[in-house]
């Protein structure tokens, strides 16, 4: 028996702390438990208001068991109807633009200041939510879906391009490089050598986008710019929850159809 | 890969004929249901307005700048709601999110055909709507305030971390569990012991990725009236207050990129 | 000490695994399970430990039959039974001492097995075990940073410390090196023989399972073609177990087949 062993026979075990440091995971530890009580505290809640609003809340979920699709069925149309045009066009043109972008924002094929720029509108579009975007340009174009459209495809750009970019940038480079050789042009390279490598991908995220596109479209009508979000927002005004659930399960299914089809398309893609 | 005889010398054709004449018809279609969807858009359009638009946007600019600084003194309180909304919001997720991801991956569920289904409802229906309209709905339920804002972030994140949640208990290897159930251990323990190391780096990382998207979605949660930052821009938008708009634009992008950073450190240290 | 009466499985797709294998292992033997891959020798182990429930047949430890048991009368014999695996199976993600504590899983409940809270006597026969075979100054160390034979004899210490009256041992060198192979062989076959444990090693290696074991059993296709003392396998006798053909020639080949053997049948259902 070596004497390591009896130095450890008899002794408490416990597991190694995640972080080494006593002082520090003390802190941490306090410090978190500090940060959610005062949160906690913060949250000024008027619970005679909860109480009463129980009530709305099991009618609301009882809305559900009998949605009203009928009496207002031509707002809930119309408000679909515009939703799905401006997630389309919005995506068209989203995805067109984002591929020229995704290709400038790509270090290993953009010089430096295409590169620069590109990024730049990236982070601008990142940074900017979809629904602050919807409120400046409902201001500068006034109501409708035009002001919709737009914050879509600027959403869209963002979101791609910067996907787009980060798989060019991990792209297997022989593959690209034996086109080269070959003595491709700029353009011919990008097609041959480019392409075929991202585009299973690039279709992937551009599906996945629409979804995203039009599950985004159903807020826009807040803040003015088109779509079923106006007529949403009607429904809860007035409380008439079953129209409100009508239109919510409208959403949920298509958004799951779309799910379901962007598999099937990423599954013949690749 | 079509090749086929033509005046005498082979012609090498990318598609057949059927094909080619089938993807012109594709494009065909997309076309026709853009230009279709543009002319509604278009339609629907005062375009009065858009020919007006850089005389409009130049006029906001000039009202805008520069920013009303001094209001920052009054925005401490919504941001402190911001972040709560955000943080509880996901921690409250994150515990029900757990249960229901154990539910819906194939391998833990407790019965694939009642129980699985429901699971998998849960996510897809509370993934499908924004925090925007939960937020709207909850207000309507229990009156305006932060609380609402909390729950609706909860209730919108849990589908979106216990779908990541369930797609890693799918991935795990199952030997590691087999061992664990070997040595004679509950079927709780192997979840402790087999199963719940084996997530956990996917869990945090999650749980991360989904803060930072709250911290971003949490900002504007106060258009509808669910308390935080964006209380102040509505009112601010209400009373046509530019400098103050600006202003509040400014820290909401300034929180955006800090969360971003934040979540970002964060994974790097976890993986 | 254990014995199979007409063990029989069926997998749900029609492979028949095991075809009514009847065998028997006194106290202390140590005992070595030939045969090509996909023959049932993984099959049979797991269901002695119903990891696999066996469609038909009886399985007696001591006076205990195992196929008719429920979950708690199971979980109490399955102590009773250390298993070693082929990828070595550790917890990758948890310390080696958690590894090998999780060994007494089976004896301790929920909430001291979750807070690591064992007995202490637990903790001091892991330590005994860790440095028995080596491996003490690891005890703290995470899993995935050791060696493949490291981790061996760590899956070793976790089979160990159930205090288990049977060994069953599944390809343990499978991953290893010819060296590394012979030390954990070596290892095994002495700890049987300190502790007086029966052990049943299913190993694929028929020079290293001559090496150490005193009795050969040959499966080929569920059922059991020899059984004897290793100096009884003659080339004629692989032959038969192996095929007709050229019998090292199998081997190669049987490890191409080795993916879709329906030895994991929980992967196989996904």
């Amino acid at each position: 028996m070596s004497t390591e062993l009896d130095a450890v026979l008899g002794q408490r075990w416990k597991k190694p702390p995640l972080i080494k440091r006593r002082w520090l995971r003390w802190t941490i530890g306090i410090g978190s438990l500090a940060y959610l009580v005062a949160a906690f505290m913060t949250i000024d809640v008027n619970w005679a208001r909860v109480y009463e609003g129980l009530d709305r809340g099991a009618a609301f979920i009882l809305a559900f068991t009998s949605p009203d699709f009928v009496s207002r069925a031509s707002d809930i149309w119309e408000g679909l109807l515009e939703s799905i045009i401006m997630t389309v066009a919005a995506s068209v043109v989203g995805i067109a633009i984002s591929i020229p972008i995704g290709l400038g924002a790509a270090r290993n094929i953009a010089p430096l200041p295409i590169y620069l720029i590109c990024r730049g509108i990236v982070a601008i579009s990142r940074a900017l939510q979809e629904i602050i975007v919807a409120i400046l340009l409902v201001a500068i174009f006034g109501f409708g879906p035009l002001a919709g459209f737009l914050t879509l495809s600027f959403a869209t750009i963002g979101f791609l391009s910067k996907l787009l970019a980060e798989d060019i940038e991990s792209m297997d480079k022989v593959q690209a490089e034996a086109i080269k050789a070959s003595g491709a042009r700029w353009l011919q390279w990008i097609n041959y050598g480019v392409q075929p490598q991202v585009m299973p991908r690039l279709v992937g995220l551009s599906m996945y986008r629409v979804d995203i596109n039009f599950r985004e479209s159903a807020i826009l009508g807040l803040v003015g710019a088109g779509g079923i979000g106006a007529t949403l927002n009607t429904a809860f005004d007035r409380y008439e929850y079953d129209t409100a659930a009508a239109i919510l399960i409208l959403i949920i299914l298509i958004v799951m159809s779309l799910e379901y089809l962007s598999g099937i398309i990423r599954a013949r893609v690749q | 890969m079509p090749v086929y005889e033509k005046e005498g010398t082979k012609v090498w054709q990318r598609r057949t004929q059927a094909e080619s004449l089938m993807r012109w018809a594709a494009w065909l279609t997309a076309t026709a249901v853009f230009v279709y969807c543009w002319q509604q858009i278009s339609e629907a359009t005062t375009w009065f307005f858009v020919w007006d638009a850089p005389r409009i946007a130049e006029d906001i600019w000039t009202r805008a700048t520069p920013p009303r600084w001094e209001y920052i003194t009054q925005l401490g309180r919504p941001i402190w709601d911001t972040l709560n909304i955000a943080t509880l919001g996901t921690l409250i997720a994150l515990c029900f999110a757990v249960p229901v991801a154990f539910m819906a991956a194939r391998n833990t569920t407790p019965s694939a055909t009642f129980v699985r289904p429901i699971a998998l409802l849960i996510i897809v229906s509370t993934r499908s709507i924004n925090s925007l309209i939960w937020a709207l709905l909850l207000i309507a339920v229990i009156g305006p305030g932060v609380l609402a804002g909390v729950v609706a972030i909860a209730i919108r994140s849990i589908g979106f971390c216990a779908k990541l949640i369930y797609e890693a208990i799918e991935e795990i290897d199952h030997t590691q569990v087999e061992a664990i159930t070997a040595t004679g251990a509950s079927r709780w323990q192997v979840m402790a012991y087999g199963i719940v190391p084996q997530i956990a780096p996917a869990f945090a990382g999650v749980a991360v990725f989904r803060w930072d998207i709250n911290i971003r979605e949490s900002t504007v949660l106060g258009l509808v009236g669910a308390g935080g930052i964006g209380l102040q821009l509505s009112s601010s938008l209400n009373i046509l207050a530019w400098p103050q708009v600006s202003l509040i634009l400014l820290v909401i992008l300034a929180a955006v990129v800090l969360s971003e950073w934040v979540s970002a450190k964060v994974r790097e240290a976890i993986i | 000490m254990l014995r199979l009466e007409k063990l029989v499985k069926t997998y749900k797709t029609g492979d028949q695994a095991l075809k009514s294998v009847d065998l028997e292992i006194p106290q202390g033997q140590v005992l070595a399970l030939i045969g090509p891959s996909g023959a049932g020798k993984s099959t049979m182990i797991r269901c002695i430990n119903r990891l696999v429930d066996p469609t038909s047949g009886q399985i007696w430890l001591e006076d205990t039959e195992l196929t008719s048991l429920s979950s708690g009368g199971l979980r109490r014999k399955r102590r009773e039974m250390g298993m070693i695996f082929q990828e070595y199976a550790l917890v990758e993600r948890l310390t080696v001492m958690e590894n090998v504590l999780s060994g007494r899983l089976g004896y301790v409940g929920f909430w001291r097995s979750f807070t690591r809270r064992y007995p202490q006597e637990s903790v001091d026969e892991a330590f005994r075990l860790l440095d028995r075979v080596g491996l003490l100054a690891m005890a703290d160390k995470r899993a995935d940073e050791l060696s493949g034979g490291q981790r061996q004899r760590v899956g070793i210490c976790r089979a160990l410390i159930q205090n288990p009256k049977l060994l069953l041992v599944d390809e343990p060198t499978a991953s290893l090196d010819p060296k590394t192979s012979r030390q954990i062989m070596r290892l095994i076959c002495e700890l049987c023989e300190e502790r007086g444990l029966a052990a049943i090693i299913n190993i694929h290696d028929v020079a290293l399972a001559k090496m150490f074991v005193q009795r050969v059993v040959g499966l080929r296709f569920g059922a059991i073609e020899f059984d004897g003392r290793p100096e009884a396998l003659t080339p004629d006798v692989l032959t038969t177990i192996y095929g007709e053909e050229d019998w090292e020639a199998t081997i190669e080949k049987v490890d191409d087949e080795d993916d879709d053997a329906p030895t994991h049948p929980e992967v196989a259902a996904l």
